[in-house]
Order: C-alpha cells, then structure tokens, then sequence
C-alpha cells in the first residue's frame, strides 16, 4: 500500500511545478473564476473536504493541547498555557527510556526480519512453472491479512498459552511448559514472527507485480550465454526489482518509530510491559485510562515529530546514496 | 525452446515446491486447527493435546452455545448495521472526492491532493481526536465510529487513479450534449468503474467489519458492542484474566468454553471468508490499478 502513496507524491510534485509554471494571471482572480466555472465540482467535493477539516486537520488544531493543562470544562482555547512542562515530565519520566527503547527494538526486529521475508516469497513463487500452483499459493498466503486482529491475537494467546497447542508440541520433544506470553522476553519473538505471518503473502503482491515488469528478453540474453538461474536472480531479477525494494526500505525506515497500536495492546499485559509497551500504547494508557489528556498528547505530538523527521532524514540519506527518494 | 536443466535446477524446482507448500500449509493450518477444534466434542478436546487433523466426534455443540448467547447476535446485528451505514457513507465519499479530485480542470485539486496527501504524513494523534469526538457529541454513538474513518486517503488515491484512466473524450462528449460534472459522475463515471467500486467497497467493508479499536474507545453501553469487541472479551480479556490469575482449566465449565471459543471465531470469520474469493480476484486488480501510472 505504501507504494501508491509514494507515486501520488511524485507525481503531486510534478503536476504542482508545472502549473506553477503556467500561473501569470492573478491568482485570486484565477481562484475566483475557477470556482465559478467549476461551481458543481467544487460542491461535489466540499464534502470530502469538510471530513479532512474536521477530522484530519481539526485534531491537528487540537494537539496544541500539549502545551496547556486541557480540561474538558475549558476547552482548548480556555485551558491554561504551560508551556513545555508536559514534554519536560516525560523526558524525566520513569518509564521514557523503556518504551523509546522497546518501540525502536520492535520495530528494527519487524524490520530487518520481516522485510526480507515478502521479497523472498516473492521470488519463489516467481521460480515456479505451473501458473495454478502459483495462483493457489498466491491467494492462500494473503488470507491471513484479511482475518481480524481480535481473532489473530486470541488465537496467538491461546495457541502459545500454558496448555496451547504450541506447548503441546514442544513436549513431544521433553521441553517444559512456558506460559509465552507471560514472559517478556518471548514478547518480540512472538510479535515479529506472527506479523510475518499475517503480512508476507500480502506483501509480496508489490514484489510479484515488479516482477512481471522485468523485460524477458533479458533472461532469453542470458540463457544464450549459458547463466543459470542463480546467475539470472543475481544479473537481471533482482536489479529488475531492487528500485521497488528500496522505496519500501525507505517508507518502512521512515515508520521506524510509528508502532500501530492494535496488536500490541491486544498482546500485551502487565507481566510483558518490560519489552512489550510501545509509545503508542503508553499513550493510550495516559490518555484514555489514566485521563492525563495533555500529557498524552504531548507524548503523542512528540512521537509524530519524530516520525516526520525520520521518514524526511531517510529520504534524504537515499536521495543522495541512490538517487531514489519520495521527494 | 528446450533447454536441458541441469540437476541442481531440478533439485531446487523440487525443494521450492516443497518450501512453498510448507509454508502454505503453516498460513492455514491454523484456520483449520480452529475449525476442527469447534466441531468437536468439547470433553474429547478438552484430554486432546497437541495438532488435530480431523474434528474429534463431530459435535455441534459449541455452536448451539455460541448462536445461544444473546451477546454474539446482538454484536452480530450491531456489526452489520455499522458495516451498511459506514461503507456507504465511505463510498459516498470516496467516490466523490476522487471524481472530482480526477478533474484536471480545477485549478485547485493539485493543492487540495496536497494537503490530503499531508494527513498521511502527519497527524493530529489519539488524544486531539478523542476531544474532538468528544465535543461532537458523538460519544456512544454510531457516527463515533463511522465518521471519523468516513475516507482512507489510500482509497481514495486508487479510485482517484481509476478515476483518470477512463478516456477524457467519453466526458468531452458528455459535456457537450449539457452534462455537468454530477451528471457525468454517475451517468458515465460510475458505470464505467464497477470493477474498481467493487474492490473499494470489499476494503472498506472487511475493514469495518474488523474494525474494534473506535468502538472500544468510543462506546460506553454494552449492547451498542459490535462483534469484534465481543470477541475481545471473550477471546482476549478472559484469557489474559486466566492467564494472570493462572486459573487451571480443568473444571467443566472452562473445558466447554474452550470449544465455544473457535466456535466463535468461526462464526465471525466466516462472511470475509465468503467475500475472500471474490475479494482475492479483484483486489490484486484493484492494488494494481492504483500503482501502473506515468
């Protein structure tokens, strides 16, 4: 999915320089000429425009709660200015190092263990003959994906519990019995190895569609000059698909501080927190459990800023490396 | 052209099959573990330790319990009204933005595309838009959980996509035998785009019918649950409970759960099950149509 983000923001980039370009007239009086021809147009889109006001934008307005001691009965505008303070107590909190720390580990696990794992499925799925096996393991490994996280979370804690088919199994071979998801130090192994599991079919498509991109003329090439397969995957296949390979690489790295929320909170529980809470889930607790709004939101706002210069330093990191960046 | 493989090629076109049909096997054994484990007799499955590969003296017990407890239909009914209301107003939307978003001639839909493109990026987090909610009113409600996802910004620059790759002539047409643009979106844009609507309505549909986070934080009284939030309950939270208080699963009340359980999940699962092969043929379409663009 993070591909289609990507083209639409190049090709934004390059249709806005253009009509830069053409721009000489007044712009208000362009604006105001443009909205009267295109007046259906414009109607048709006010809705769409009015949701990301109110809910995209609107929310925006709202983080500057983080500055300010927020009470419902004050609202925003109203509750007390505070300056930093809210960003000051999580920096000397407690926990701020374990869950910076636990959120970076997670996510560099996910990262340097999940993202090979769709581009390996994908090219072997790419070596085999019969298009009908291919189809069948295609649509057999994107199922997961579809299944909710309510289901595949319950059924990791029941598969990996004290009396769980996964210890079930381990007992064949003498290991005692582990209650997995009591013991923190199991909470990553888990976590990556299931995201894999959810995500590599569905991840592959990306890979799969680069694949058939790749012109047969030069394997025909290579087949004249007598390169085997392993020569080909390293000569032309994955030279064919290292661009897509590296735009992801860079759209995964930006989100290397953005952890979703949802499986954790639906995995964790206070044995695990010591490797399993994220800044996300911290958040939640703040915000929602403990109703510290303005502290969460801070916590919050703080964890968007860093996302946002990441993904801007990693683009810049590949735009001079490679010359392949989102911008 | 017949080309002579060499052993190591055979040798690795036989280990491939092999790895791909293992791992096939590993992303559905699980669904089908779950499936057997519902069909069978609870008190069997309950001594039963470690994989099964048939239901063990096929029962239906569990799922008379599951379609007895009033809490299961009533999430069933409320999941079902939030999953109509929701896709059609994501449609709605959807569909209307990224028609007109598709129109070259306005002036301003590059900006617009940019400042929907920036939500992505960058956005306002849980707790602004907790208040926001909050201050709607919207609290306990329906709209709680059907407004605030109304447009997936990655839809609506798939459809958008789609949009622009029907032929500009069959518009120019249009318009100049008097349509406007609303005429033209649902008399020509529309009909034109059945596969790609399809696809749409699929994602958003599995994805409200998946959907829990929103109503949990959202919805305060228990019979407005959907599904998903039952199934948390039932399949997180007293699991977890019994987990930390380390309660023994050996009373018969807990032996019968433990079958009622998959049951459960059956149940839920099984209408994206029935959606997933035709979800599964266009969706790669639907991925695909976004993507292939100048």
């Amino acid at each position: 999915m993070n591909i289609i983000f990507f083209l639409e923001v190049q090709s934004l980039q390059k249709s806005v320089s253009v009509t830069k370009f053409k721009n000489k007239t007044n712009p208000l009086i362009a604006l105001k000429k443009d909205l009267t021809l295109n007046k259906c147009a414009y109607l048709m889109l006010a809705p769409v425009i009015l949701y990301y006001l109110i809910f995209q934008y609107f929310p925006l307005y709202g983080a500057q709660i983080a500055f300010k001691d927020f009470e419902f009965s004050r609202g925003i505008i109203g509750s007390k200015f505070i300056g930093f303070e809210n960003f000051v107590e999580f920096f000397n909190a407690f926990y701020f190092w374990r869950i910076i720390r636990n959120t970076i580990v997670l996510s560099l696990y996910n990262i340097v263990f999940g993202f090979p794992a769709p581009i390996i499925l994908a090219l072997l799925i790419n070596e085999v003959k019969s298009t009908t096996f291919k189809r069948i393991t295609q649509t057999l490994t994107y199922l997961p994906h579809f299944i909710s996280m309510v289901v595949i979370c319950g059924l990791i804690l029941d598969f990996t519990s004290r009396g769980g088919v996964v210890n079930d199994l381990l007992h064949l071979f003498g290991v005692p019995p582990t209650a997995f998801m009591l013991e923190p130090q199991w909470f990553r192994t888990i976590y990556v190895s299931t995201d894999i599991w959810q995500q590599v079919g569905w991840g592959s498509i990306i890979y799969l569609a680069a694949l058939t991109g790749i012109n047969q003329e030069l394997y025909e090439a290579c087949n004249v000059d007598g390169a085997g397969r392993w020569k080909q995957l390293i000569t032309v296949t994955l030279p064919g698909i290292a661009p897509t390979i590296i735009i992801m690489l860079i759209l995964r790295m930006g989100k290397l501080m953005d952890v979703g929320l949802e499986k954790v909170m639906l995995l964790y529980n206070s044995n695990t927190y010591e490797t399993a809470d994220i800044i996300s889930t911290f958040v939640y607790r703040k915000g929602l459990i403990d109703m510290s709004y303005s502290y969460s939101a801070a916590v919050g706002l703080f964890n968007s800023a860093i996302c946002f210069v990441f993904l801007i330093i990693v683009n810049n990191i590949s735009r001079r490396v490679n010359e392949t960046s989102l911008w | 052209m017949l080309k002579r493989r060499s052993v190591s090629e055979i040798t690795f076109d036989y280990f491939n099959i092999i790895f791909l049909v293992f791992s096939v096997v590993i992303m559905i054994y699980p669904f089908l573990y779950v499936v057997f484990a519902s069909l069978s007799d609870p008190a069997r499955f309950a001594e039963h330790s470690g994989l099964l590969l048939s239901p063990l003296s096929l029962s239906f017990d569990s799922y008379k319990a599951v379609f007895d407890n009033p809490n299961i239909l009533n999430g069933y009914k409320n999941t079902l009204v939030y999953l109509l209301v929701g896709t059609t107003i994501n449609m709605a939307l959807t569909t209307l933005g990224a028609y007109s978003l598709s129109l070259r001639k306005l002036k301003m839909r590059n900006y617009i595309m940019m400042g929907i493109v920036f939500t992505m990026l960058f956005n306002g987090g849980l707790i602004p838009t907790y208040i926001l909610i909050k201050n709607l009113h919207f609290i306990d409600s329906i709209w709680a959980i059907t407004l605030p996802s109304a447009i997936s910004t990655m839809n609506l620059i798939i459809m958008r996509t789609s949009f622009q790759s029907i032929p500009a002539s069959l518009e120019e047409s249009a318009r100049i035998d008097g349509a406007n643009d609303l005429v033209i979106f649902a008399r020509i844009m529309i009909p034109l785009s059945i596969p790609v609507i399809s696809v749409m309505i699929l994602f958003y549909g599995v994805g409200n019918w998946n959907a829990w986070f929103n109503a949990s934080i959202y919805l305060r009284s228990r019979e407005k649950y959907p599904l998903q939030l039952i199934l948390r309950e039932i399949l997180i939270q007293n699991s977890t409970d019994s987990m930390m208080t380390g309660a023994a699963a050996s009373d018969d009340k807990s032996l019968v759960s433990e079958t009622i359980k998959y049951a459960t999940i059956v149940v839920a699962t099984v209408p994206i099950l029935m959606v997933y092969p035709m979800l599964q043929k266009y969706f790669v379409k639907g991925v695909m149509v976004g993507a292939i663009k100048g």
